[in-house]
């Protein structure tokens, strides 16, 4: 084992004895971890596990550049703590969140509220950041919202059509995700697991498996691997397009959103005839993959697939092609790499900032350290850029899926899962089609799980929706908001 | 691009939306097995081996009586599928299952094999909302695939539009409710508002496993497994989503819009 200051460094989804991780005075921990995030680590997760009647704070830090991630410990405590916020902004969601869970209070965070509980029966009650002044005025929108489309509220100050602050307060969608899971995995696990995020079901399985499977010290299958990767970036391809629509649709552009509202359906439909169901339910499962797909499949799925694409290519093609379109997009939603940076955006939103972050290619595990997809990455951080790292990963998923499909792994798609280590850590990252999902699982003395974390990257990315909105027209909040797509469901949990 | 290139890209696409339901509905994918069935006579003595393997509680044995399965609670794993030994759960392939009354998703006793598929509004309701339907979506507690799978259904493919049915922005604009999820207590009052909103009459619409008992999260503390508890439902759609298809011919079903359909394409 190999440790690192306070921390101990794993490769992602392996898993690492619990005594094997050195627990340190919370404030070494706090000191340890702002400095290697100043010095380029990522923060995955920042959470807390109850241990003897008190709470000890976990931290899975990701190395980018050396393909490692590090976990450090806290020993147990109650009370205060010194705040990682106040110099490291990446950390507030995660500090609010452990102080609403167990009560660790961040000593010094500048905005201490709650992240999901319930308030009086909605989370939106309670104080927002209020500009003052004769001009200004506040505009509150949701929780349910004008299209079909899950809850959350927004709260903007304003003046005039211009928008000074958003805060977004999320916590409708709560469903108990994490607290079910203490104790387990129980027989409703794996479908819990595919539905955090509904449009993300195969990142989370995978995620989910890939935990399961460390904890027990095997892998799955190749065929198994290859199968989830094919999986993955047909989700990737699904949403991308979706979205591509969607955002055509926002500036009126309609016939990019009426093509590629019919071509995600295709992508969908790619994935139903692996599994049956267009979401990817049913698939992936600890030890592998429930479904085969036998080269005759796998053949009518290439052809349509190449189809699909072509389709896709052309109606992006239009949309790129239109000045009314490009002219909508650029400059409008700006998130500045500076603050990608500072705030710990995760996938597609921070590679359109041009953070070069992808966990397929930072921290490949699977079929992933065999065959990668190119990164994709655009510089000026606005609504032109995330349509853009859509539409190039869009190609690159296709080319890759593509390849792929010509080359599976031969052997068995299924092999059993061995028992689950006690007193073992285990974290998965899987680039999902937003980004980096993270999954941390703790076992307790017979295996079953103490604690359970899931980062979804919306979890990550909402911050950065809410500073896309700055000095941004009120008016262009849908777009910005749809430029993003992040999952309320998966903050929630 | 320009504006007459626009129209030839268009035109050269030429119509795309299917001609379900006056032309034949579009296959399901061959691995979705469609609606359950459940011959309970066929049950083997004392076998209880789908009862455990559900993961969402559908189905019951209790003592002494035959196996019921619960469709509403269902997300079509078909784990039950493949472990019954006597064949007694079995796929159908079929599309259709959306049922007015909750008891009508419960399947096993003889002439209960099978759901009990929706019947229309009755009269007065037809004369309303049957060739216009207002419809406001409430997620509460969804996990993003019900909803994405309603919003398919505006989609040039299927476009819900030419039945009059259409998803507006207001429950004030709304003829009824059509609710996804499992109902997370972060969200009751916001769907009693919504509720309360539109004006009556007005029906309630439960999409996917959620809506109708709470789905992959039937029993958590934090949601009230489904929105029965909240809002009067009068159609439920079962799915872990729903097809497109299954929801489709769930409304169209609810609005009694599929006769007049059928003898269209019989012309």
């Amino acid at each position: 084992m190999i440790t690192y200051g306070p921390f101990a460094l794993l490769p992602n989804a392996t898993s690492i004895p619990w005594a094997q991780i050195p627990a340190w005075p919370v404030a070494q921990l706090v000191q340890a971890t702002a400095a290697e995030l100043s010095r380029g680590a990522r923060l995955c997760a920042w959470f807390a596990a109850p241990e003897d009647a008190r709470a000890c704070i976990i931290a899975v830090l990701a190395y980018d550049a050396d393909n490692t991630l590090a976990v450090g410990r806290s020993e147990p405590f109650a009370g205060p703590y010194p705040s990682l916020t106040i110099t490291h902004p990446q950390a507030h969601m995660f500090e609010r969140e452990v102080w609403e869970q167990y009560g660790l209070i961040p000593a010094g965070h500048p905005w201490l509220k709650p992240v999901r509980r319930m308030n009086g029966n909605a989370p939106a009650n309670g104080e927002f950041f209020r500009v003052t002044g004769p001009e200004v005025h506040e505009v509150a929108v949701g929780p349910v919202h004008a299209g079909v489309i899950e809850p959350g509220h927004f709260r903007f100050q304003c003046a005039g059509e211009e928008v000074l602050h958003l805060e977004i307060a999320l916590g409708y969608q709560h469903r108990g995700v994490e607290e079910a899971l203490i104790g387990g995995p129980y027989r409703g696990t794996m479908s819990q697991m595919e539905t955090v995020s509904g449009d993300t079901t195969i990142a989370h399985a995978t995620a989910y498996a890939t935990v399961m499977e460390a904890l027990g010290g095997s892998e799955a299958p190749l065929r198994a691997q290859w199968l989830r990767a094919v999986a993955l970036e047909l989700e990737r391809l699904a949403n991308h397009t979706g979205d591509i629509g969607a955002l055509a649709g926002d500036v009126a552009f309609l016939p990019t959103a009426a093509a590629c509202g019919k071509i995600r359906g295709d992508f969908l439909n790619l994935t139903a005839l692996i599994c049956g169901n267009r979401f990817g339910r049913g698939l992936v499962r600890p030890g592998g993959c429930l479904h085969n797909l036998e080269t005759p499949r796998a053949e009518q799925l290439l052809k349509r697939l190449k189809d699909a694409l072509t389709d896709t290519a052309q109606a992006v093609g239009w949309f790129w092609e239109a000045a009314s379109v490009r002219s909508r997009f650029e400059n409008v939603g700006t998130v500045f790499p500076a603050q990608a940076a500072e705030i710990g955006l995760v996938g597609l939103a921070a590679r359109a900032c041009g953070l070069v972050r992808d966990v397929r290619y930072d921290h490949p595990a699977g079929w992933h350290r065999f065959a990668q997809v190119p990164v994709a990455v655009w510089p000026s951080g606005d609504i032109f850029a995330r349509a853009r790292v859509r539409s190039l990963e869009i190609q690159r998923s296709g080319q890759y899926l593509c390849e792929q499909l010509l080359a599976p792994a031969d052997g068995e798609r299924f092999s059993e899962l061995t028992p689950l280590a006690p007193d073992t850590l285990a974290v998965s990252l899987v680039e999902g089609w937003r980004g980096e999902v993270c999954h941390v699982a703790l076992t307790d003395g017979v295996g079953h799980f103490r604690r359970y974390k899931i980062v979804d990257p919306s979890f990550h990315n909402w911050t950065g929706v809410a500073l896309a909105l700055r000095g941004t027209a009120i008016s262009d909040f849908p777009i910005c908001n749809k430029s993003f797509n992040l999952s309320y469901c998966g903050f929630d949990l | 691009m320009y504006v007459l290139d626009t129209i030839a890209h268009r035109l050269k696409r030429g119509c795309e939306t299917m001609a379900y339901p006056d032309g034949p509905a579009p296959a399901l994918p061959d691995r979705h097995g469609g609606a359950l069935r459940v011959d309970a006579d066929k049950c083997v003595e004392d076998c209880n081996a789908c009862v455990p393997i559900c993961p969402t509680q559908a189905i019951f044995r209790p003592e002494g009586k035959s196996v019921a399965l619960d469709l509403g609670r269902c997300i079509f794993c078909a784990a039950c599928v493949e472990v019954c030994p006597s064949k007694a759960i079995t796929q159908t392939g079929d599309y259709r299952m959306a049922a007015r009354r909750r008891e009508d998703l419960i399947m096993g006793e003889p002439e209960k094999e099978q759901v009990r598929l929706a019947v229309a509004l009755d009269e007065k309701l037809r004369k309303l909302f049957g060739r216009s339907l207002r419809l406001r979506q409430v997620s509460a507690g969804g996990c993003a695939a019900c909803e994405a799978d309603t919003n398919v259904l505006g989609t040039i493919g299927w476009d819900l539009g030419r039945f009059g049915i259409q998803f507006v922005a207001s429950p004030r604009h709304a003829d009824g409710l059509l609710v996804t999820g499992a109902v997370s207590k972060n969200m009751v009052i916001a769907l009693q508002k919504a509720y309360a909103a539109v004006a009556t009459p007005k029906v309630v619409i439960a999409v996917g496993a959620c809506a109708i008992a709470g789905g992959p999260f039937i029993g958590n503390s934090q949601i009230l497994n489904g929105a029965d508890p909240i809002v009067p439902v009068d159609l439920y759609i079962p799915g872990c989503p729903p097809h497109p298809l299954t929801i489709l011919d769930g409304l169209l079903r609810l609005l009694g819009r599929l006769e007049e359909h059928r003898s269209n394409g019989k012309h």
